[in-house]
């Protein structure tokens, strides 16, 4: 189950890509799978198993903290984006 | 151990952006005297061209105002800690805006000035009557700043205000439009000014040149109709955002980083940043551009979608940004929307608000606006450290 994974700037220096793919029937299990392929990207954007609260996380442009969280399912062919804040101006 | 002197922002163009200095001195008379051999300037900046010290600069020493004790007598001894205070906020140095007066006929010069936007039925004569009596407040005269100020004194916006305390640097010139090579030295808001001036001299504008803080940030937005976010740090963001919110105002919120932007609108009681992110990043964990850099393009088109957006909600036209997010990524050169709601848990804008007053920002982003002066050192460090490198490989 492949799903497609957005990342801005600042997660591109661990992913080397702005657009990757990773496996999981779950938010939660497809970070675990990115963070496997890519060392270091969980603790980036998560904390004690929590997603830190300037990143929010969308399945397909809606905010999964309206759906069900790091429980939201994925399937194939979604479209994950992860974005965290920016205060550049 | 000498003393220490805790040096107020405007005047740290002089410090080389230190905070806090060391000095000697048996008072404080010689602790000016030198910090001006150290620092030349320094005398005139807090004497100007008297000899007595002006009423809108207060001197501590140990916490306790000079005039309370000695004047610039007052005996200082190794250890103590001397704060050079300007008097920026609420009094002295203040602009209180009057509200705008309604716009009558236009003239002939305006109709030709205006007739691009006067000849699109979503204008008309009557929407550029609205666009010349709106007044649009940005914070921040830098990347995102400089092509909102820009673009809306185009259009004719009736007054603008322009808030920000730096001075520009020539790194500034790699994407500030506001600022020109000759500007570099003179304080923003007033570049700013004279930018908007030469494009526009009907536009009205009021610059505060002084750091928007928990102290004057209800009285230096209350008087404007719609406010557009051009900060580059968090604790900026959630002040204004907050304050925003007190006030009932239209906020239109951008920001940028390396190839990114967003971008979205904030209309009172719809939702607000705090539902977006509740909470900021720990101070270090999201580089500012100074540490990750930007493209200097990327300002011009974040910037100028935040004018746009200010413009249609005047005229009352078109689908606001309020509720979406607008994502660019310059590199792919591709713009999504992801959707915003008014969280009902939002501490301020929701059903059971806990933040009902403004808070420490500073304290609650870990640091002095986000940044920690150990932070500030280092980001100045790093751009310094990126110039050199430019500079080697030019010469390699």
């Amino acid at each position: 189950m492949a799903v497609e994974v957005k990342v801005t700037s600042v997660l591109q220096k661990i992913t080397g890509a702005k657009v990757v793919h990773g496996e999981g029937s779950t938010v939660s299990e497809l970070l675990n799978d990115l963070d496997a392929r890519y060392p270091g990207f969980r603790s980036q954007i998560m904390q004690d198993g929590n997603l830190h609260r300037f990143v929010n996380i969308y399945l397909n442009d809606e905010d999964i903290r309206y759906l069900e969280q790091l429980n939201t399912p994925v399937k194939d062919g979604d479209s994950v984006s992860i974005l965290p804040a920016l205060a550049g101006g | 151990m000498p003393v220490s002197v805790y040096i107020p922002t405007p005047f740290r163009r002089l410090t080389g952006n230190r905070q806090h200095v060391e000095a000697d001195g048996k008072n404080v008379g010689e602790v000016l005297a030198h910090l001006e051999s150290q620092f030349p300037g320094f005398r005139q900046l807090v004497f100007g061209n008297g000899e007595e010290i002006p009423a809108h600069i207060n001197i501590y020493v140990n916490k306790q105002e000079i005039s309370a004790l000695d004047g610039i007598a007052t005996a200082v001894k190794d250890g103590d800690e001397v704060a050079v205070i300007p008097a920026l906020a609420g009094g002295a140095g203040m602009p209180e805006p009057a509200p705008l007066q309604p716009v009558g006929a236009l003239t002939p010069e305006q109709v030709n000035r205006y007739s691009r936007h006067i000849i699109m039925p979503q204008v008309g004569p009557a929407g550029q009557r609205k666009i010349m009596e709106s007044s649009v407040l940005i914070i921040g005269a830098g990347g995102l700043g400089s092509p909102i100020a820009v673009y809306l004194a185009l259009a004719g916006i009736g007054r603008i205000g322009i808030v920000d305390f730096d001075t520009v640097d020539i790194s500034n010139l790699q994407r500030q439009i506001l600022h020109q090579n000759e500007d570099v030295g003179k304080p923003k808001a007033l570049s700013a000014k004279e930018t908007i001036h030469a494009y526009n001299p009907d536009v009205e504008v009021v610059t505060y040149e002084m750091p928007i803080t928990s102290e004057n940030s209800m009285e230096i937005i209350r008087p404007w109709d719609y406010v557009i976010n051009g900060a580059d740090n968090f604790a900026a963001r959630y002040l204004v955002n907050d304050t925003c919110y007190f006030l009932k105002k239209p906020l239109i919120d951008g920001s940028i980083l390396l190839f990114d932007g967003q971008v979205t609108v904030y209309l009172p009681d719809q939702g607000c940043y705090r539902c977006l992110y509740p909470a900021p990043p720990p101070p270090g964990m999201v580089p500012s551009c100074a540490e990750a850099g930007v493209l200097g393009a990327l300002c011009g088109t974040v910037g100028t979608i935040q004018a746009t957006e200010v413009l249609k909600l005047i005229l009352g036209v078109g689908d606001s940004l309020h509720g979406r997010l607008l994502l660019y990524d310059a590199l792919a050169m591709e713009v999504r929307q992801v959707r915003i709601r008014k969280d009902p848990n939002c501490v301020l804008c929701g059903e059971h608000p806990t933040v009902t007053e403004l808070i420490d920002y500073d304290a609650w982003c870990g640091g002095a606006f986000g940044h920690t002066n150990e932070e500030e050192q280092k980001a100045a460090d790093a751009a310094r450290a990126a110039r050199e490198r430019a500079v080697s490989a030019m010469n390699a």
